[in-house]
């Protein structure tokens, strides 16, 4: 970064991409892949189904 | 880490021993070795049982041959699905995750014990919900949708089998982590172990809907729940029965990837583009679930839309990017071959007589032909309604489970035979035939169900022919609907040849066949151009070019199917209201 010029040359610090950090990472794709369809599927999905009313 | 601070049996394998591949120079833990076979063996065991029932589905929706009698037609058609679907797919699955993680990255399998522990879950589980069915009280199709009630042991041998197939998915991640710790491997996982972790991510979402459903639902077959709200149920299990798909879509591509890697020295075109792909997998492909629940009057639209269409087109998109990046690879490495002629030199020189290779490619031009078009059609909501439960939706997805995933993993067997169990295959010449007859037969099995669908057939009917003595609304499909089921009777009959060649080369070949050694272990990987495996597979690295013209067209041709038949059917659909 440009805030620290000097360690750029003795080491290869590069700032890894945020892309490459999210795919380089199991786990925070794990949570992603499972969150993602149970909020956007399952828990909207179970919402509507709760508020059908019920027939008497 | 102080590894010997550690007693041996805390962590079971510091002490794993290992074997140097000679095709590959890949250290090979023996441990991850055994799990790899042990699960392959039960999988193709399971294709075997689960395809003589597939036959006998087909020959009894065949109206001039109708085979089985009614009660037995459910009992088998459950049992098809179950075996198939379930079993010889994610047996085979666990196989390549431990392949995709120990293997490739020459690191040790974390915790094999507790790979023997998900292997026996998995196989008690499997052979119990198969005695449910057999006995015959549990004929409610694999998706057992309540008030159908099945025998409890139905419900626990599934929750069992998931159970394993979960421990499997957490010793792929623990091994990941090992492989990372001890530095088996520089920057990031190859793009095949990549894909894999993208399969094993999704079947944890899978693995969790299966369970939070199926758990109540065996409660309520005992007797100690009164209810089972049947929509929450259809939506629970969707979360499983469609996912479960995307598990294979996502594994079947990395074999795609592997195999290309293998057998003509294929790099990805980007690495990047590849794993965005995948990423779109991970994000989005699970959601598309939804469309099981397209009908269904207790969703809202919007639910309906989002989840299908705009979330569903994203990971369609995954998809076609696999369905270019791939055949591109397999050019741009075909290309340095030294295949330069022309458009299509590198296709028609590719090593078409290496089952691996031809069936990999056989499985990604139906994949994409068949089943991923007729997938979007069904996966839109208007167009859905045409089609929904008739035999069109079995017919979309033999395309993509059958000749999609099923060949894949056909494929990849005349790679793992010589690699894993070190044997050559038995029978090369009928090898090299086996995946055209069978991706024949099951491209076959595709089409025509879904001819006969299009033309109102519906899927898990005993007959169709309903005769006046038998039903109070007598009715007809048009003849054509029952040379279509012919057909598919006639193609079954295909597939089913070449599964049974299949297991006979696979079994023959690991009981019989020539041992591998350094001296010919290239030479038993069959015909290719290119005899170094490893490093396309095992490293992370760009092909370094996009002049691809043959892939262009491919992927031309392509899109003008697929709007064509788009198109077709939104013609379809204004026939069936006309607006006047
Ligand atoms: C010899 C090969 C095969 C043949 C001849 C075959 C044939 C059939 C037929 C005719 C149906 C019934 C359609 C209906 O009446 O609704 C069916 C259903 C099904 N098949 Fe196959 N199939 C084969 C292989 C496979 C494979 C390898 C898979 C999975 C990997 C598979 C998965 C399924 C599933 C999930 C069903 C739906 C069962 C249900 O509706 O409950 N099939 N198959
Ligand atoms: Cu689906």
């Amino acid at each position: 970064m440009a805030d620290e010029p000097r360690t750029e040359s003795a080491l290869p610090l590069e700032r890894i991409p945020f892309m490459q950090r999210l795919l380089d990472n199991p786990f925070m794709l794990l949570f992603i892949g499972v969150v993602v369809p149970t909020v956007v599927y399952i828990l909207w999905g179970v919402m509507e189904i709760t508020q059908i009313p019920l027939a008497k | 880490m102080t590894d010997a601070a550690i007693p041996a049996n805390v962590l079971g394998t510091l002490a794993a021993k290992f074997r140097t591949c000679p095709a590959t120079g890949l250290k090979v833990d023996l441990a991850a070795e055994r799990l790899i076979k042990a699960n392959a063996v039960a999988a193709v065991v399971f294709l075997m049982i689960g395809g003589i029932f597939g036959l006998l589905v087909a020959l009894t929706r065949w109206p001039a041959v109708h085979l089985l009698s009614s009660d037995m037609f459910y009992l088998v058609l459950t049992a098809h699905g179950l075996d198939v679907l379930l079993l010889w797919i994610i047996f085979f699955e666990i196989a390549i995750l431990y392949f995709a993680s120990a293997i490739i990255l020459s690191s040790r399998i974390a915790a094999p014990r507790w790979g023997w522990v998900a292997f026996a879950l998995m196989i008690i589980g499997g052979v119990m919900t198969n005695i449910a069915v057999l006995q015959g009280d549990s004929s409610v199709m694999f998706t057992s949708y309540p008030p159908l009630k099945a025998q409890p042991h139905f419900y626990l041998g599934l929750i069992l089998f998931a159970v394993g197939a979960l421990i499997g998915c957490f010793i792929f991640l623990g091994t990941l982590v090992i492989a990372k710790e001890e530095r088996t491997y520089e920057g990031s996982i190859p793009l095949v172990t990549f894909g894999a972790l993208t399969a094993c991510i999704i079947a944890v979402f899978t693995i969790a809907s299966g369970a939070i459903i199926l758990i109540p639902t065996f409660l309520w077959s005992v007797g100690y729940i009164s209810h089972i709200d049947t929509l929450t149920y259809k939506l629970v299990w969707w979360g499983m029965g469609h996912s479960s798909q995307q598990i294979n879509v996502s594994a079947h591509v990395a074999i795609w990837y592997l195999i290309g890697a293998v057998t003509v020295g294929a790099k990805p075109l980007s690495e990047k583009v590849s794993r965005g792909a995948f990423l779109l997998y991970i994000f989005f492909l699970q959601l598309a679930s939804a469309h099981h629940l397209l009908v269904e009057p207790g969703l809202s639209s919007e639910w309906k839309i989002v989840n299908t269409s705009y979330m569903m087109y994203l990971a369609v998109l995954g998809s076609m990017v696999h369905g270019m990046t791939v055949p591109g690879s397999i050019e741009a490495a075909q290309r340095k071959n030294g295949y330069t002629h022309g458009v299509f030199e590198w296709l028609r020189k590719a090593p078409w007589g290496n089952p691996a290779f031809a069936g990999m490619f056989l499985s990604l031009v139906m994949f994409g032909f068949l089943g991923g078009i007729s997938g979007v059609i069904l996966g839109t909501e208007q167009l859905n309604i045409m089609m929904h439960n008739t035999i069109y939706v079995p017919g979309h997805f033999h395309a993509t489970v059958v000749t999609g995933t099923t060949l894949a993993f056909m494929a990849v067997t005349y790679l793992v035979v010589p690699l894993i169990f070190q044997r050559q295959i038995i029978w090369p010449k009928l090898a090299r035939l086996q995946p055209y007859l069978f991706g024949l037969g099951a491209a076959g099995i595709s089409v025509f169900m879904m001819g006969a669908g299009t033309l109102g057939v519906a899927r898990r009917h005993w007959d169709i022919t309903f005769p006046a003595s038998d039903v109070m609304l007598p009715h007809g499909y048009p003849p054509m609907a029952s040379l279509m089921m012919g057909l598919n009777g006639l193609s079954a009959i295909l597939a089913a040849t070449g599964g049974a060649l299949y297991i006979a080369i696979t079994v023959g070949s690991i009981l019989f066949g020539k041992k591998v050694d350094a001296s010919n272990a290239a030479a038993s990987l069959g015909p290719m151009p290119k005899k170094i495996v490893r490093d396309a597979v095992t490293k992370y690295g760009d092909a370094g070019t996009w002049h691809l013209p043959g892939t262009y067209v491919l992927v031309a041709l392509f899109f003008t199917t697929f709007v064509l038949y788009y198109f077709v059917n939104w013609k379809y659909l204004s026939e069936l209201w006309p607006m006047q």
